[in-house]
């Protein structure tokens, strides 16, 4: 329902002038094919910079790509961009038009301009509000509510006026887990009900393997892969994750320990490491036994999440950590 | 998380929204667009949104455009020797709170929402560009009723004007509004950033001070020149000469109708600018 080819685009250079320092031009989205089914939940994964929300920017008609095509349930929307927003709707990354708007006029708000007359506006606000459990904030202006629970609202207010295609960048940030699964059961029950399709754009891996059903992982402006969840994780299929917590530091001095620091992503105290099963084994038995143990503090085993897929894909030269944000 | 594989989804939700045509490469279906917003309810609703906004951010904003003004007024009140000038004084001071608010603050209303991405909440909804420009201004222009009332009121008592025609200002304020929320919404859209935005709109405000409370007569005439081209001056103009024993009303309409021109113009133009804004 929505096919996507060779979608690129450039930022061009900005020229430095005094005090600001020249930026170089940027190819955000780089020859990005991308197909999404009907009724389907489609995630877009990817460091910070990757290029998510420049491409979902132009699946939406408010960026016109340099070059390539995107055709939203048989509208071309490169060549009409006024349609996307009759067949989508878009919960952006920013939140300053409806700021200042009371939680509930933002709702009903959004939905009259999405052409709904004032009884059915403020029926769906209503059910949409109850639906996210934001009634009780329904009278705040949004710059007054905690970040997630602003996120909420203006999840909320894309959702009054039903589309068969929501585009969501990173509905869930700041979020804590109840309206999470708040906004994931209200997206779930609209596929059941109505066959709605939904692009999402994400950063929390975990949520990923949960919620999605194909993931497509972006790397500075390519698909450098696509597939479900579990496809995915089956590339990495023969590895297992061991994570390493050391009381202090390291003991390096420990040859096995220091073998194996080459290969470890470290984060402080915390080393991560993909192993295959036989070599897991014996990095285990190295640092439970003998001199390495006195400096451990904890250790798991794991096999492989997204997360590990991300990292074995290379993601940005490999010295990415991970896609959580920590 | 139950997974519905896209075959088995609800038949009649999707049949009816699909219409199949036959393209040179096959069948393929087409679904039918979303309904759009039409003009007026659109207009409307954003109307009502942004009053509400202005509501509660812009209160004290208000009360310094009618303290401004009516300052300036008693300024005026030890060099103006009643008659013409009074009347000039009065109007222009009036009209000034008109352009504070429509003027400035809406141009860098809109200078911050392009800067902050605010414009793909609007761009991403089926609504008429003018709809968005046309609401906002209104909300603006309404927003400046109290305070150019007052001021009005205090300026006639203080230069001993008559309160008789001051329902003029039904007619001034939308049309003065409209060309100079048409103003300060152009600047603020087409404002590469939103300093400079805000920049304009102050430039237009002190512009609309200098050249609409000052006698004209005491202007050289380059200026002179440069009132004349400043939207408000006319609105300026109608509303002064009401204040005479026995108004000219031919002239009066005359200057509202050049008014509620420059409005439409300016308008226009700046829903040109949120288009080009809107999308880039
Ligand atoms: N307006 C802009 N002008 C110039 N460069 C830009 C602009 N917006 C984004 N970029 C650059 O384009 C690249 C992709 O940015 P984009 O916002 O699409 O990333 P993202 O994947 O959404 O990141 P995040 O996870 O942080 O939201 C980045 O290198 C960014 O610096
Ligand atoms: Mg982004």
């Amino acid at each position: 329902m929505c096919a996507v080819r060779d979608l690129t685009k450039t930022y061009p250079a900005v020229r430095g002038r005094r005090g600001t320092p020249a930026t170089p031009e940027v190819r955000a989205t780089d020859g990005v094919d991308v197909d999404i089914r009907r009724g389907e939940i489609f995630g877009l994964l990817g460091p910070n910079g990757a290029g998510k929300t420049t491409l979902v920017r132009q699946l939406t008609g408010l960026m016109r790509p340099d070059r390539g095509s995107v055709e939203i349930l048989g509208h071309d929307i490169v060549r009409h961009p006024e349609r996307a927003a009759r067949i989508l709707a878009y919960l952006g990354q920013e939140s300053s038009a409806l700021d200042e708007l009371t939680v509930s006029l933002a709702a009903e708000t959004t939905g009259r301009l999405r052409g709904l007359d004032v009884r059915s506006a403020r029926s769906e606000r209503d059910a949409v509000l109850d639906e996210l459990g934001l009634t009780a904030l329904a009278s705040r202006p949004l710059k007054k509510l905690s970040g997630g629970q602003r996120r909420l609202a203006c999840f909320a207010s894309a959702l009054v006026g039903a589309r068969p295609f929501l585009v969501l960048d990173e509905p869930t940030t700041g979020m804590d887990p109840v309206a999470r699964r708040a906004v994931w059961g209200a997206v779930d029950r609209r596929r059941a009900e109505h066959g709605t399709t939904v692009l999402l754009v994400t950063h929390n891996v975990i949520e990923a393997e949960t919620v999605l059903d194909r993931v497509a992982v972006l790397d500075r402006g390519r698909v450098i892969a696509c597939d479900t969840p579990s496809g995915l994780k089956e590339q990495v299929a023969g590895e297992v994750r061991v994570e390493l917590v050391w009381r202090e530091r390291a003991p390096l001095d420990v040859p096995e320990v220091a073998a194996l620091r080459d290969r470890a992503v470290e984060s402080g105290r915390r080393w991560a490491l993909r192993l295959a099963p036989e070599e897991a084994r014996a990095a285990v038995a190295a640092v439970t036994g003998g001199a390495a143990f006195a400096a451990l503090d904890d250790f798991t085993l794991a096999t492989p999440s997204l997360e590990d897929v991300y990292l074995a894909l290379g993601g940005s030269a490999g010295n990415v950590r991970g896609l959580v944000k920590t | 998380m139950s997974v519905v594989p896209a075959e088995v989804l609800p038949g009649s939700a999707v049949a009816q929204r699909d219409r199949v045509t036959v393209a040179e490469g096959g069948v393929r279906a087409v679904a039918e667009l979303g309904a759009r917003a039409r003009l007026w309810p659109a207009l409307a609703a954003v109307y009502r949104a942004q009053l509400s906004r202005a509501r509660v951010a812009r209160i004290p904003l208000l009360f310094v455009a009618t303290f401004q003004s009516v300052g300036i007024m008693v300024l005026m009140r030890g060099v103006v020797d009643g008659g013409g000038e009074a009347r000039a004084v009065v109007a222009g001071s009036s009209v000034l709170v008109v352009a504070f608010v429509a003027l400035n603050l809406l141009a860098q209303y809109f200078g911050q929402l392009r800067a902050s991405g605010g414009l793909d909440h609007y761009a991403t909804l089926p609504v008429p560009p003018a709809a968005v420009v046309l609401g906002a201004a209104a909300a603006y222009a309404s927003f400046t009723v109290p305070g150019t009332l007052v001021t009005a009121v205090v300026g006639c008592v203080l230069f001993q004007l008559p309160l008789t025609h001051l329902w003029i200002l039904a007619a001034v304020i939308p049309l003065a509004g409209a060309a100079l929320a048409g103003l300060g919404a152009a600047l603020g859209l087409l404002a590469p950033r939103p300093e400079l935005a805000t920049l304009l709109g102050q430039l237009g405000m002190s512009a609309a001070l200098l050249l609409g409370v000052l006698p004209p007569d005491r202007l050289p005439t380059v200026v002179q020149y440069a009132r004349d081209l400043l939207p408000s001056t006319y609105g300026v103009e109608a509303f002064g000469l009401t204040f005479g024993a026995d108004p000219d009303w031919g002239v009066v309409l005359l200057d509202l109708a050049v008014c509620a021109g420059v409005g439409v113009a300016s308008l226009a133009v700046a829903t040109w600018a949120y288009r080009r804004a809107a999308v880039r």
